[in-house]
């Protein structure tokens, strides 16, 4: 299953950073973030709860670059 | 200016008031240095609180190493050394230099979209009594009645119910010329009305429509990441600890090194030297300027009716030196035309078409329908009758009350007429014999492009190694085309099966770096779109297929577009490659400098926030690109 979030981050590098941690959080399969649409797309692993998934991969972006936003 | 953006700029003037009021104060006074420092810790926390507040939060989470960290230590150093004023002048160059940074990029990103701006606001659903109500696109169902008027976007794809016009398709293809819609035509959302009213009846729901289709395909498209933008991202990655344990180094072995060899150690210079050495280190210009190019380049792309679906397609392209060409539909048109009329015993060019025109009236088949189109109106059917096919040769049928026999040799030896003299003008020859006499002879074949010789030109021109025809049509026809338009290397007779053991056979022949770009119409050749390094659909206006299959979607059928697509791929790496060299070269000629106590910490902050807005400012050429 594959969603697209909207994201609010301020620099290039903390993207990226972003992109990581999302791909770390446990249920995300893949995750692709585009700094230049300020998009998020998140390819989740089979029957998870996307919800709780993302509210975790949030608070992994947050513990990184706390002036970070996913729109869930 | 976003809220945040504007937050930070009134911070910066308040420090900056609070700054000259301190060096005034301390001009004008004889002040000691714990009230200096107060005075000047002032603006700092002011401008800086945030950025040691994320310091902090990152040593926290063991995220340390990022340029917040780098700042932090950079300026609280300088305090701990006694430089108040330069260390509030290096965080408030850093906060001005990231809202330039910022503002830069949101503007950045608005003009790129306009690039783009084919979302249509609302659409003008027509209620059941006749009134007009201005809707969401997205809430309108298949099969709503809709109005158009002039100026307006085409909301969602449909059929034209009532009313004719001519739509301006640029925004899709690039294309300037307008195309025109009657009643029963397939018009796709993005166009714009330009004459009269149009009233459609909508054949797919907004998502699914032409609109949604792209905009949803370039917004992904800088998801598939180039190795430009992967390699910056690694070199990031490794390249902030690196700066960060040199600066380490360089603030302590220079002063141990003199302390056993018996010198001064001078700790205040080599310290401060070294959070010079910091500041100057902030890779994001590097980071922001990539990806930054790669989307102009496809914003550009885009502009001209070329869809990219990744910046790392865009990269390729540059690298492509094997053009592989599928034939019908994409060097031709793929509709077959009457190319030579050779009239004989006294018959006029008019009167043998008009005698083939007729005897075929009743087929459908494409020589039969091109036969028709030459003759230029429908055949008298009062003046005709009797048609009956031969298969595998022809047909007859009397016209005027004459016997006409139209078709291959074969039907003229049934016919018992010689064929005086054999043209050979194209792909298939009619022949046509009225009364017992022959008539003469009308070659026909599919037309190639009149942009295809020329965009083959422009292909070799840039460089290719080679382009190659692949198609299933017969060797005499496929090497005429090639040829005509300069085409290499010819593949002819294949099933489509061949066609990818052809790719195959070229992709292990080429070298590693080269690339090999097919170029189809869609249709038929998804395989070979998907195995070729990079895939190139045609003509995919309205033809969801190609759109799926293709890297790289040309919304019209004109093959000139493929060299202008690369051009636009090698500007764009131009930039690309400027940007990396020029950040990475004044990046270390700075870091040496400041290693060696020659740069300031005041040089230091504008050679991070010059190269970044210099980097921005290069990557937005992208977007331009000279016909």
């Amino acid at each position: 299953m594959k969603k697209t979030y909207g994201i609010e981050v301020d620099c290039a590098n903390c993207a990226a950073k972003m992109e990581e941690a999302v791909k770390a959080t446990p249920g995300i399969k893949n995750a692709c973030l585009s700094f230049m649409t300020l998009k998020l797309n998140v390819e989740f692993e089979e029957g998870v709860d996307t919800d709780s998934v993302m509210r975790k991969a949030l608070k992994n972006c947050k513990k990184i670059e706390s002036d970070c936003e996913i729109y869930l | 200016m976003t809220i945040k953006q504007r937050r930070v700029f009134i911070r910066i003037l308040a420090a900056i008031a609070f700054t000259a009021a301190a060096l005034l104060l301390s001009a004008l006074f004889e002040i000691n240095e714990y009230l200096e420092a107060v005075l000047f810790l002032i603006p700092y926390f002011i401008i800086g609180y945030d950025i040691l507040k994320k310091a902090f939060h990152g040593i926290q989470n063991r995220q340390v190493f990022d340029e917040n960290f780098l700042m932090a230590v950079a300026t609280i150093g300088a305090i701990l050394l006694g430089d108040f004023k330069e260390s509030v002048a290096v965080m408030l160059f850093y906060q001005i230099g990231e809202l330039f940074q910022s503002a830069a990029i949101g503007k950045s990103r608005k003009s790129i979209a306009a690039l783009m701006d084919i979302r249509p606001d609302y659409a003008n659903v027509i209620l059941p009594d006749g009134k007009i109500e201005k809707t969401d696109p997205e809430q309108v169902a298949i099969g709503t009645l809709i109005g158009v008027n002039p100026g307006e976007k085409v909301p969602i794809d449909g059929v034209v119910i009532e009313g004719e016009t001519a739509l301006n398709t640029s925004a899709l293809t690039g294309e300037s010329i307008p195309q025109d819609v009657k009643p029963g035509d397939m018009v796709v959302s993005g166009c714009i009305n330009l004459a009269s009213p149009l009233k459609l009846k909508t054949t797919k729901e907004f998502g699914d429509s032409t609109v949604s289709k792209i905009l949803e395909l370039v917004e992904h498209s800088s998801m598939k990441k180039s190795r430009s933008e992967n390699f910056i991202t690694k070199f990031a990655k490794y390249y902030t600890p690196a700066v960060c344990y040199s600066a380490l180094a360089l603030a302590l072995l220079p002063p141990i090194i003199r302390l056993i060899l018996g010198d001064a150690p001078h700790w205040y210079d080599w310290i401060k030297q070294a959070l010079t050495f910091l500041v100057i280190s902030c890779p994001c210009a590097l980071v922001i300027s990539i990806p930054l190019s790669f989307f102009a380049g496809i914003g550009c792309a885009s502009k001209h009716g070329i869809l990219v679906k990744g910046s790392n397609y865009l990269e390729a392209l540059a690298d492509a030196k094997y053009f592989v060409f599928d034939k019908t539909g994409t060097l031709t048109k793929g509709v077959f035309e009457v190319t030579g009329i050779f009239p004989e015993n006294g018959f006029t060019e008019k009167s043998l078409l008009f005698y083939a025109a007729s005897a075929e009236s009743a087929s459908n088949h494409p020589i039969s329908l091109s036969l028709k189109r030459a003759y230029g109106a429908e055949p008298d059917s009062q003046r005709v009758n009797g048609i009956k096919e031969i298969a595998g040769q022809g047909v007859t049928a009397w016209v005027d009350g004459q016997q006409v026999y139209v078709g291959n040799q074969k039907l003229m030896q049934y016919a018992g007429v010689d064929i005086l003299q054999t043209h050979n003008s194209g792909e298939s020859m009619v022949f046509v014999c009225v009364s017992g006499t022959y008539a003469g002879s009308i070659g026909i074949s599919d037309v190639i492009k009149p942009s295809s010789k020329e965009a083959i030109a422009a292909l070799k021109k840039m460089g290719i190694k080679k382009t190659v025809i692949l198609t299933g049509d017969v060797r005499d026809v496929a090497e005429r085309v090639a040829r005509e338009i300069g085409i290499d290397l010819v593949r002819s007779e294949l099933l489509p099966g061949d066609k990818v053991n052809e790719v195959e056979a070229l992709l292990a022949a080429k070298g590693k770096q080269e690339k090999l770009a097919f170029v189809g119409d869609g249709i038929n050749d998804a395989p070979v779109l998907s195995r070729a390094d990079i895939g190139i659909a045609m003509g995919a206006l309205g033809s969801d297929a190609a759109i799926e299959a293709a890297d790289i979607v040309l919304m019209d059928d004109d093959p000139c577009k493929i060299a202008l697509a690369m051009r636009i791929s090698s500007n764009t790496l131009k930039i690309v490659r400027q940007n990396i060299i020029f950040a990475l070269a004044v990046k270390f000629a700075c870091l040496f400098l400041g290693a060696f106590g020659i740069a300031t910490m005041w040089e230091a902050i504008f050679a991070d926030v010059g190269v970044m807005v210099i980097a921005v400012l290069n990557a937005m050429r992208a977007m331009r690109i000279k016909r």
